[in-house]
Parts: structure tokens; sequence; C-alpha cells
């Protein structure tokens, strides 16, 4: 157990390294830096100027010693600073990750929620107009680009309250707080939703064709029992695993989701820090999301760990 | 005990559906909804083939006069803030995101074969490499790589592709591994080598044709996930740029203001975007539960 | 004829289909046979010959689709298993009938431990506490010959050998003393040496409990062993019945005849070297599309015309030996 750990722990390191390697240098490939955008809106390039600012912001100096002032940075938890708005990058970064944390777990939340049950019902259920029913749906939730569905949202909100939820992050009341909160993420959720009930599904009938479910068949117990005590138990392990897979999906429907309703969270600032080529907040944000979903993966692998009883006993 | 129809349960189990097209009919019956799919995204093929047949405006033609009219006879879905037909736009849109969609698909699948193959073949120091740049791959949400990319190649339609395509890469590769892995061990594959085929030979006339069920599941199931992901750049302004009619552009974030005032700017294009992604999901799974042994009862 | 009372299991004219895209597959065709309290009764055949899904079938735990049992009795104890709704049937599972599997491996719930498992087929049945089911099941343990029952109950399967799995299935399945047991195959899937093992507990079990037990196996050696009487399904249909004496000394159907010729044995000392091991030429049909004929003509040196055309009604041969086949009576002669 003790050996798997360090393994994973080093594997995770080695990950997050080729990570921070491949940012870096995409990020530089782009012909055209910060410096050429920010004198392209002023019209006319002074090469002393230029040259100036290329050495003020340090994008002078060879790549690798660029790379290694931004990850040794990175490691200390100094960002460096924004190109656009000159302040500490940290300070830019900060106080946007809880708006996108909450978001991200109510999103989980009602993704876990609805997903597992109907997930399991419609595996018990195989075959059946319900299991159908609910593979449409869940298809088509996995088809819905959640932008759009932001965007119905808040079309249907002005046709029928004449207003459109606007983001207040100090919500007033109850119905605010729904508004700014609950309602993008729903919309997120919903996508993953659709992904977690086919996981469960496909899992669950994994499970269902197993011997032991025979066995439980054969010592007399019911359909229900079977389902949920004997099926279930097993079924819910490979869902857990692919929380990791979830929480990488869930940063692409915030990104879009916050775009469409306008809430100051970190993904959204990532699309404009990308659009400003403002590479601290690009490389420190993709780091973190980065660093956020290579841990949440080893975090599901020992929790599988602790619930699997086949894993925590040998070795 | 209850009397048994035995034609009825027989043709429930398909016995009258062998050969050839009563094949097909049998399974296009048995899965309604996959059936269904193929429709879709065959509709949706066609509507690319002959988009400047089935337009009835020029999709780019700007006409201050007639901005942000409302659907009528004329303009069927109404038009843009340019003037510009929506109709129009979205049936020309279908090429770019079949092209998206089919583009980055081939690209990703064609390199993730290759690189499956390599590594679940060679095995030793190759397929450690490819296993960490694979981690290092899908350790980023598929959009976030994305935008990255698109960022790094400036926003043109062969750029949206090879951007879509790369995230692809590890995924396919990944399971074509997994399967070569797996057919190594055969028998089959031990008595080619022992008549002293080479391994790339083997690779290619026994490996791969092996594999192929399970890459058209995938390559099928990714197809959605494309034209969602080349929607989703588009609609944050870092896809395809203007004035191409990608529906995701069409949708993108100044659409926000216009849920108040011409919604139908909101409504049509992501009806084209969720259709032809339910399609190619639809068909996709079809698909998985034809050809993917594991699905069978 | 056996006394009625004394009968714990009576099958008539079992008959199950299976739906196939090819089309029917009749997995058990019109298949008869009783179990007298303890006595044990083996199914042998190849496999795909329907001696598995005969199991089943008593169970009614034959998969449907696209399995279904479409005729027949099984009557156990004096109830008609085939006319119970669900719920009665599920009363009766694991209580009156029990079933061992092949897979001690997989047969087994990976995350509940031995003793729980024991423990729900235990309450499933008996009204009592959990903690005295749970002593019913350390109990069982050690019954089975499980070294530090108290110890392995609160374990989990695979912290278990294949061996100690397959006693773990078989105290599971007795933990009800039912009046029947079905073994199917259950040593094949374990090294040789807890074959032998796992056999002689099953037996002892049988003989203490005065369980009525189907056998279900290929290997004619481990027949010969434990059964009292012997059934030989050829393609879903019985094709010879015998006490386990009168078919090894007298079989008459040429398949048996086949399956004891493929048996290999340590020639007699002095005898000259074994002449080459026989095999019956040939595979089991598609069961789709059975010959109109015997199912084994196609396969049978002794196969005539009228083999070809007509099914051979199962004969008394005396003394209760059954066998379906128009030449039974030349069988001893010619091979």
């Amino acid at each position: 157990m003790f050996a798997y750990l360090v393994r994973r722990l080093f594997l995770m390191l080695v990950t997050l390294f080729g990570i921070s390697v491949v940012i870096f240098f995409l990020l530089r490939i782009v012909p055209g830096n910060i410096v050429d955008i920010l004198f392209a809106a002023a019209g006319y390039v002074d090469p002393a100027d230029k040259a100036n600012l290329e050495k003020e912001l340090g994008i002078d100096q060879p790549l690798v010693v660029q790379y290694w002032h931004w990850i040794s940075g990175f490691l200390r938890g100094d960002f460096g600073y924004s190109y656009v708005s000159e302040k500490p990058a940290l300070q830019e970064i900060l106080p946007r990750i809880p708006i996108t944390a909450q978001l991200a777990g109510l999103a989980l939340l009602f993704s876990a929620s609805i997903g597992i049950p109907l997930g399991v019902i419609s595996a018990v259920k195989q075959g059946t107009r319900l299991d159908y029913a609910l593979r449409v749906v869940s298809l088509s939730g996995l088809s819905l680009p959640s932008f759009w569905l932001g965007l119905l949202v808040l079309t249907a909100s002005v046709a029928m309250f004449g207003q459109m939820p606007l983001f207040n992050p100090n919500p007033q009341s109850f119905g605010e707080a729904v508004a700014t909160y609950c309602i993008p993420a729903m919309v997120v959720g919903f996508r993953s939703s659709a992904l977690t009930m086919r996981i469960t599904r496909s899992s669950m009938l994994e499970v269902l064709r197993q011997d032991y479910i025979r066995t439980a068949r054969a010592k007399g117990a019911s359909d229900a029992a079977v389902n949920y005590q004997h099926a279930l138990k097993n079924a819910i392990l490979p869902v857990i695993t692919v929380i990791g897979i979830e929480a990488a999906f869930l940063i692409g429907g915030l990104i879009v989701t916050e775009t469409v309703f306008n809430i100051p969270g970190v993904a959204r600032f990532l699309v404009e820090a990308i659009r400003w080529r403002d590479y601290p907040i690009v490389q420190n944000l993709v780091m973190l999301i980065a660093v956020v979903v290579v841990s949440a993966n080893f975090i599901v692998d020992m929790l599988y760990a602790v619930f699997d009883p086949r894993i925590r006993y040998t070795d | 005990m209850a009397t048994i129809d035995y034609d009825l349960e027989l043709r429930r189990a398909g016995v009258h559906a062998t050969g050839g097209w009563r094949r097909v009919l049998f399974l296009a019956q048995r899965h309604v909804l996959g059936a269904a799919g193929l429709v879709i995204m065959t509709a949706f093929v066609l509507t690319a083939i002959f988009a400047d047949f089935i337009a009835r405006y020029d999709p780019l033609t700007i006409d201050s006069a007639r901005a942000l009219a409302r659907p009528s006879l004329t303009h069927w879905m109404g038009t843009d803030s340019f003037g510009r037909d929506v109709f129009s736009r979205i049936i020309h849109g279908a090429r770019i995101s079949l092209a998206v969609g089919i583009g980055s698909t081939a690209l990703g699948g064609t390199i993730g074969v290759i690189v499956g193959l390599t590594s679940g073949y060679l095995s030793g120091w190759v397929d450690l490499v490819f296993q960490r740049v694979s981690d290092v791959l899908q350790a980023l949400p598929l959009l976030v790589l994305a935008l990255i990319m698109t960022a790094a190649l400036g926003p043109s339609l062969p750029n949206v592709i090879i951007a879509i395509a790369i995230p692809l890469i590890p995924t396919v590769s990944r399971v074509i591994r997994a399967n070569t892995l797996a057919l190594r061990e055969l028998p089959f594959i031990e008595s080619a080598k022992s008549i002293g085929m080479s391994d790339v030979r083997i690779a290619l006339r026994h490996v791969l044709p092996n594999t192929l069920a399970p890459l058209i599941v995938l390559a099928t199931a990714q197809l959605g996930s494309t034209i969602l992901t080349e929607a989703s750049l588009s609609f944050l302004g870092l896809g395809i740029p203007e004035p191409y009619p990608s529906w995701g552009r069409m949708l993108s974030e100044s659409a926000a203001e216009y849920a108040r005032t011409a919604p139908w700017l909101v409504i049509f294009p992501g009806i084209a975007i969720s259709l032809a992604v339910f399609g190619a999901n639809l068909f996709g799974d079809a698909l998985r539960d034809i050809l993917d042994p594991r699905q069978r009862s | 004829m056996a006394d009625k009372s004394d009968l714990v299991l009576e099958v008539k004219n079992l008959k199950t289909v299976f739906f196939t895209n090819s089309g029917l597959f009749k997995a058990v065709d019109d298949v008869s046979f009783t179990v007298k309290r303890g006595e044990t009764l083996a199914i042998v055949g190849e496999s795909g010959c329907g001696k598995s899904v005969t199991a089943l079938s008593l169970m009614r735990l034959v998969p449907d689709p696209p399995g279904r049992i479409v005729g027949g009795t099984v009557t156990l104890e004096g109830t008609d298993l085939l006319a119970l709704d669900e719920a009665q049937m599920r009363a009766v599972r694991g209580n009156r009938i029990s079933m061992i599997f092949q897979e001690p491996m997989t047969s087994l719930n990976p995350v509940m431990r031995i003793g729980d498992q024991i423990v729900e087929a235990v309450r499933l049945h008996r009204a009592m506490s959990a903690k005295a089911a749970w002593n019913i099941a350390v109990e069982m343990l050690r019954l089975v010959r499980i070294p530090e029952p108290a110890r392995r109950a609160r374990e989990y399967p695979h912290q278990l050998s294949g061996g100690m799995r397959q006693r773990a299935m078989i105290a599971m399945a007795l933990a009800c003393r039912p009046a029947l047991l079905i073994a199917d195959e259950p040593t094949t899937a374990l090294d040789v040496t807890i074959q032998a093992q796992i056999l002689a507990l099953i037996l002892d079990l049988q003989k203490e409990l005065g369980t009525g037990l189907v056998l279900i196996t290929h290997d004619l050696g481990v027949v010969a062993q434990t059964a009292q009487r012997v059934i030989v399904m050829y393609a879903g249909r019985k094709v010879e019945e015998a006490s386990v004496e009168a078919l090894f000394a007298d079989p008459k159907h040429p398949y048996t005849r086949g399956l004891m010729a493929s048996i290999p044995s340590v020639p007699a000392s002095g005898a000259a070297t074994q002449a080459r091991l026989n095999e019956i030429p040939g595979t089991v049909p598609s069961l789709v599309r059975l010959p109109p004929g015997c199912a084994f003509a196609p396969r049978c040196k002794l196969a005539v015309k009228r083999c070809q055309d007509e099914y051979p009604p199962l004969m008394d041969w005396g003394g209760g030996h059954l066998a379906a086949c128009w030449r039974a009576a030349d069988v001893a002669e010619v091979a």
C-alpha cells in the first residue's frame, strides 16, 4: 500500500512537470507576444520602447531561464504580475477561486444526486420504456452545449420575468442566492449528471452480469436486495473513480457557463487571459487547474483503496 | 404454464434477420434510437454537401437594412445584427461543424492508432514515454487544452482541427494500446511471428484489423464531442474566425444581449449544434451496443 | 420404483429453450428424473449438452431472455416449483433447494464479508437476530472444515483460496438445511488435490444432513466415486439412465460407451501397452439444427438408416436401466 502511494505520488509529480513544460512552451510558440499586442493597439511602435518593455517583462531572456523563473515562483506561491492589470497575478486569481469552487461543488452535488440514482434505475430496468426514456434524456444532456443551455435559461427568464439573473457576489435574498449560484450550477451539472448517469448505468450492468449476483438470487434474495445491496455496492466503486474525469469535464462546462452568466470566476478569467495573452495569468491558472485535476484523481484512487476491501488488504 | 408464441419470441431474437440488408433492418428495428441517429447524421452530411443549393441567401452577405429581422417567410430563422440570413448561415455552418468533426476525429484517430500500436507493440521505454505524455495530455480538461492550442496556433479552421485532434490522441491510443497488449498474447499472433512475419506487418495485418471495432466505436463516440468542442471554442471567440458561419460563433457572447431582443439568434444555432451532436451520440451508442461484445448479454 | 414419500425431487418432461438469433435452441428437451432423500444423482455429458441449464431450470434461474422453461414439472417435496409465483419461489431458493456453482472465485460477492453472505442466506429464510444468524454462519464454516471459522467469517472472499471459497459456498448453500443440493461442476475450477477434499466434504455433509444431491459433472471418475444413479445427457436429451453399477458394467448407449472409453486408464500389469486412447469423433451438434433422428447418429459408429430418420425412445433394459438407442442390444458386441 505504502509503495503504491509513493509510486502514485511520483507519477503525479512527473505528470505535473510535463504539464508545466507543455503549457509554457505552447504559450510561446505563438508569433507575437504581449508587447506586440499592446503596441498594436497604440498603432505606433518605437523599437527602443518595445525592447524596454520586453526587458521589463523579462521576455527577452532565453526560454529556459523564463521557465525556471516561472516554475520556481509558482512553487513559492509567487505567480508574477499580470501583464494586463500589472497587479500580482495571485491577487487577481485568488479572489475568483471561491466563486468557481462553489459553483463546481454545487454542480458536482447536483450531478451525483441526479445521475447516480437515475443510472441505477436505468440499469435495473434495462430494456424497459423507462430505461429508454432515461437514456434519451442523458444522451440529450450530453448533446446540449452548456453555454446554449445557459443562454436558453437567460432567454426564458427574460421572457418570463422580463430580466436576466445577474451575478451578485453577495446575494441579499434567498431568491438571489439561487439565481446567482444554483441556476448556473444546474446548467453545468445537467451535463455532468448525464455523464454520471451513463457511467453508473454501465457499471451497474457490468456488475449485474457477475456470478455473485446469480449466487445472491440462488440464496432466495429478492430483486430489490440483489440490485440495491449486492449490485450497487460493487457498482458504486467504479463510479467514484471517474470523479476525476468528471472534474475535468466540469471545468469545461464552467468556462462557458461563467462566460454566459457573466460570473467573475477563475474559469472565465482564463478565457480573458488567453485572449490578452496574459501569460502569467494563463500559465499559472492552467497549472492550478492541472494540480486540481491531478490531485482529484489521486485522492479518488486513495478513496477507492479505502472503500474497496480487495485493495485495502492486499500488499 | 402460459402458452408461448414461439414465432414471436424467435422474431424478437432476430432469427429471420440473417444475411445482408434484412440484418440491417432488424438492427435498425432493435436500435430505433441508433437508426434515428443515423438519419440525423445523414441529413447533416447531406446538408453540408448541398449547402449551396439548400441555403436561400449567401451566408456572408451583409445587409444592414435587414438587421435583426424576426423569422418570417423570407427569412425563416430571421437575420442577425449584420442582416445575414440565419437559416443560410446555419446550413453553411454544417460544413464547418462537419469539417471539424470529421477532420479532428480522423487526425486524432490516425495519430492515436499509430501511437497506440507502437506503444502496445514495442512496450519498453517507448511505451513508457508515450504513456507519460498521455498522462500529461489527459490531465488537462479537453476544452482547456483546446483553448491553449488555438491560442498558440491562432484562430483558423485547420488550427481548430489540430487543436481539437490533439486531446483526442491519448484517448484513442490508450484503447488501441490496451487492445494490442491483449491481442499480442493470442495464439494467432504467436503463429504469425513463428512463420517469420515482421513486426510492422503483424501490427498492420493482424493487430489493426482486430482493433477496428473498438476504434470505430470510439471514433463515433468522439465525433459528437469534437463538434461540441468546436462550438465551445468558437463561442468563446477562440475558434473559427469571422465571417465563417460557425454555429458556436453565431452564439458567441454577444448573443447574451440578444437573448432579450432577438431570441431567434439564440435558439436556432443551438438547435443545430444539439441536433448534430445528439445524432452522433445516438448513432455512436447503438454502434457500441452492436459492435462491442462486452455489452452483449 | 422407490417409495413415493422418500422422493425429494421429481422432474417430469422438463423442457427449456433458448430463443437465439440463429433459431430455437432446445437446451433441455423432455428430461425426467427423480432424486431420493440422501441419494446422489449424477448428470454427465460433454459441455453444451444441457446439464447446467437443467440445474438452473430446477432453481428457476435460467436467464430470460433468451431462455425460458416451456414445459414439464419440477416437484420438490410435493410442490411443483414451476407453478409457484416468484415470491413463493424465492422462499424455496436457498431454503429447500440450493446450488453450488462452478466458479468459486467469482461466485462470492467481493465487497461482503464471508460471514455476512452466509448470514444473508440464513436470515432470508429464518426469522432470527443478526447475532444468532452470525453464530450459525460461524458454525457452518466450522462444519465445512474451515480452520478458525470465527476469524474467517470476518474476512472478504479475496482473502480466501479457491478451495476455501468453495467451502464457504457449500456452507452458504447448506445453511438452511435444504432438501436438495445442486452442485454444478463444483470441483472443475479447483486444483486436483483440492478436488478430492471438496467432493469428500460434500458427500460427508450430504450423509450427515440427509440432503438429496444432484451432481453435475463431465468427469466419469467423479461419478463412479460419488453417485448412486447416473443420467447421461446428449444434446439436451437424456440418453441413458442407470444405477452406477449397471452403467459402468453394461453401458447401453454408444455415447456413454464412448465417454467411458475416453477415460485414460492404467493398463493392467503384464498386459500389452494400452491401445490408443479412444475418442468420440466429431463434436456435439448445434442444438438449433438437430437431425430428425438420434442426435448422436452422425458421430456413432453403429448408426444405421433408422438412427438418422427416427428418434429412439427411452427403453427399459431391466432394473430401471433406460437407454435411448435403436442399437442398444448390439452395443456390447460391436464395440
